[in-house]
């Protein structure tokens, strides 16, 4: 049998399957370790539990303790030992549990892992992919609901990527891993349960692109992770008030990919961004101050952004009002449009 | 209570040595600041634990696990080694006073320390260092003039860590230890250590190099933790100049920081860090344990900033000059000179040349210093990324855009 390819995916992957993000994303990983035995999995859990989301359910079992590694725990740790691994010719994808426990990784992630490639002009090459389930509405304790990815996109020499669906966490995943930069790869959690079609046989879009996932012609909707789902919701119930909403997932928040959002606003006139993240200095903050250079004789109204807090993520019991929803994702458009 | 006893605090099961029990933990046993440092210190007045080969004035003695042969070529090669790295350090420290170089960092006392390992290590081993490595990088095949870039702002780092073996510098105080950890991890996932017969010739470990200062930082704790669970073949050399800028070792710790690797499950050794034969032997052990997959190692090795810490320090405003004349006596150089003219292992003739060779090289790194070009402001903008990004590639369109713009202008560029 043919060495398996990413065009030519393993048995594992049979065209046209119904599968959750989360088994996505699965599925990537072990294509990924079958093509190549330099990919290694590596995070707290990740082995015999598979995972505290069961993400890397039954990878251990199949590659060994060699390359599935339950890690001591200590995020630092697993982030340090990867950028040693890659300096070595591995490939480690990094499990964090939850965004909220990166931190202790942070020192790492942007003093070495960002700086490493610049730092010898391209002689060292640190491969490591950062898993991050990330987002809020699981009612979880403190620290298990952030949305950190801005902190990561303002940082020179890291990638950062988030899917939104099933088939882009299949692609998007092994992309990273192809991919000789470090790449933050932003999971949306709450969503991982949900199933979308998979057509394994349909060539996938570059990993640094955005992709338009709605077509419309009354706002512009740019969003990612799991706001795609919350703003596929909203152009569904403004359809039926007679407004179309043009939706562009970002998928891929450093470096930014503008130019569909440039091209969708173009035509609408009109931008909303939406993203759980706090507003200040985010990646929200920088789609809205380059649309407004790109796009400033096009606007009709001012960019608009839908946002979480500038607080500390909330207690569960309020972060239904921290979250944006369909709700204010739908009052937004309407103060676009009203200008 | 002495020294030696509270830095081996007995178990509250056990006996104390004058047969009573020590029962549980009382506010008495927590050391004065006097027994600490007296505790830390007590190896380098002689203290049975430190492993030494050569005594400050030359002698030569043995060491029941840590004995070493060495061909008097050896003996010349090491001195060759640590003269010419110190005058290669002392001519970075002029440069810098004379405007060539924004910083230096001082290696004046740990050259034994660093020869010593340096010299321990094969070709296909790898050093994860910190940034005063000047005589391991030396060792690794590194040229003194390939540092200078980092002190004088024109890069990170020069030379090829995949061709040399030598990690570029790491500036933020212990994250190398992590990266050495995660890098001998692949060693013996990669099925380089421990192997027998003809194989074993191509047996690899990796040593990084940190400070005393950096054993207080979370990455050095957690690099211990992940080499001993995974058994990496990974040397942890600290050299215990016991000075993190301002902070002496009692800032850092309450025991000898050789006995933290007790804790951690793996043998620690304290050498005497001005010895290089010593340096050399402990080293060459810890490497070869680790080769045979017996790792991880800590080493400290016990020596004594002699410079300041930069030359942006000022060491007179928190040590004591004594400090430094007592340390003086135990010089590394001085102690191996006086050896090597004592048994007639070198003559004033190799020696005149040493001095003859170190002057030629502190002569090309001067010269290369003051002729080092520029690095072109496009520079910025390149191996940011492996497969470029194309924000990165606008900005640097820009920006040469906005600097051809004044091109034309009187002044003839931008200033």
């Amino acid at each position: 049998m043919a060495a398996p390819t990413m065009e030519n995916p393993t048995s594992t992957s049979t065209p046209s399957q119904t599968l959750t993000i989360a088994k996505a994303l699965n599925t990537a990983m072990r294509s990924a370790m079958e093509r190549d035995p330099k990919v290694l999995v590596m995070g707290e859990d990740v082995g015999k539990l598979g995972g505290v989301f069961r993400v890397t359910d039954g990878l251990q079992k199949d590659f060994g303790e060699q390359r599935v590694l339950d890690t001591p725990l200590a995020e630092s740790g697993i982030i340090g030992t990867a950028i040693g691994l890659a300096i070595r010719g591995f490939r480690p994808v990094c499990e964090i549990q939850f965004d909220g426990f990166i931190f202790p990784g942070f020192d790492q992630i942007v003093s070495q892992l960002a700086k490493m490639h610049f730092r010898s002009q391209g002689k060292v090459k640190v491969p490591v992919v950062i898993r991050v389930p990330f987002g809020g509405g699981i009612g979880a304790v403190e620290h298990h609901s952030e949305s950190p990815e801005s902190l990561f996109a303002h940082v020179g020499g890291l990638k950062v990527v988030s899917c939104s669906n099933p088939a882009d966490a299949y692609w998007m995943l092994q992309q990273a891993i192809e991919c000789d930069d470090p790449v933050l790869f932003f999971e949306p959690k709450r969503r991982y349960w949900e199933k979308a079609e998979l057509d394994p046989t349909i060539e996938p879009a570059p990993l640094f692109t955005s992709k338009v996932q709605r077509t419309g012609s009354a706002v512009t909707l740019a969003t990612y992770g799991p706001m795609v789902r919350t703003c596929l919701d909203a152009a569904k119930a403004a359809e039926e008030e007679g407004r179309d909403l043009e939706i562009v997932d970002l998928r891929s928040l450093s470096p930014l990919d503008l130019d569909p959002v440039f091209d969708s606003v173009r035509r609408t006139g009109r931008l909303v961004v939406v993203s759980e993240s706090p507003p200040e200095s985010s990646v929200t903050s920088e789609v809205a101050t380059r649309v407004q250079q790109e796009c400033f004789y096009s606007l009709e109204a001012p960019v608009l952004r839908v946002n979480g807090f500038d607080t500390p993520y909330p207690p569960s019991k309020l972060e239904d009002g921290f979250l944006p929803d369909l709700d204010r994702v739908l009052e937004a458009v309407d103060r676009s449009l009203a200008y | 209570m002495s020294p030696e006893h509270w830095t081996r605090p007995s178990r509250p099961d056990e006996q104390t040595r004058n047969g009573t029990a020590s029962g549980p933990a009382a506010t008495s046993a927590v050391p004065t600041r006097e027994q600490v440092i007296a505790g830390l210190r007590a190896t380098s007045e002689g203290g049975a634990d430190l492993v030494q080969l050569l005594t400050p004035e030359g002698q030569r003695v043995s060491h029941p696990d840590f004995d070493i042969e060495v061909t008097d070529e050896q003996l010349r090669g090491m001195y060759r080694d640590m003269v010419l790295v110190r005058r290669a350090d002392r001519e970075g420290n002029a440069l810098q006073r004379q405007g060539q170089l924004g910083i230096w960092v001082p290696l004046l006392g740990q050259e034994a320390a660093q020869i010593g390992a340096g010299r321990a290590m094969r070709p296909q081993d790898m050093a994860f260092p910190s940034y005063r490595e000047h005589g391991v990088a030396w060792c690794r095949g590194v040229d003194p003039t390939e540092l200078l870039g980092i002190f004088r702002g024109t890069d990170h780092g020069s030379w090829d860590p995949n061709t040399t073996g030598m990690g570029l510098y790491t500036i933020v105080i212990g994250n190398q230890c992590l990266n050495a950890a995660g890098y001998a991890m692949g060693q013996r996932f990669e099925g380089r250590v421990g192997n027998t017969g003809g194989d074993s010739a191509d047996n690899e470990a990796t040593m990084t190099f940190f400070g005393d200062g950096a054993t207080s930082q979370g990455d050095v704790h957690e690099g211990m933790v992940w080499a001993a669970v995974y058994d990496a073949p990974v040397v942890f050399f600290c050299q215990n100049n016991q000075w993190a800028i301002s902070e002496p070792t009692e800032r850092q710790t309450r025991v000898p920081l050789y006995e933290r690797a007790r804790g951690y499950g793996f043998p620690g050794i304290r050498v005497d860090g001005n010895d290089v034969l010593a340096s050399l032997a402990v080293t060459r052990w810890a490497l070869d344990e680790c080769r045979h997959g017996n790792g991880p190692v800590l080493i400290e090795a016990f020596t004594y900033r002699m410079d300041a810490h930069t030359t942006s320090d000022d060491a007179s405003r928190y040590r004591l000059d004594d400090d430094l004349e007592a340390w003086k006596l135990k010089d590394p150089i001085e102690r191996l000179r006086v050896h090597l003219v004592r048994e007639q292992i070198a003559d004033q003739e190799f020696l005149d040349s040493v001095d003859a060779e170190a002057d030629e090289l502190a002569q090309r790194f001067r010269d290369f210093c003051v002729n080092m070009p520029e690095p072109p402001p496009e520079r910025m903008f390149s191996e940011v990324y492996a497969e470029e990004s194309p924000v990165v590639a606008a900005q640097r369109q820009d920006y040469l855009q906005y600097l051809d713009g004044f091109a034309d202008s009187a002044a003839g560029g931008v200033h």
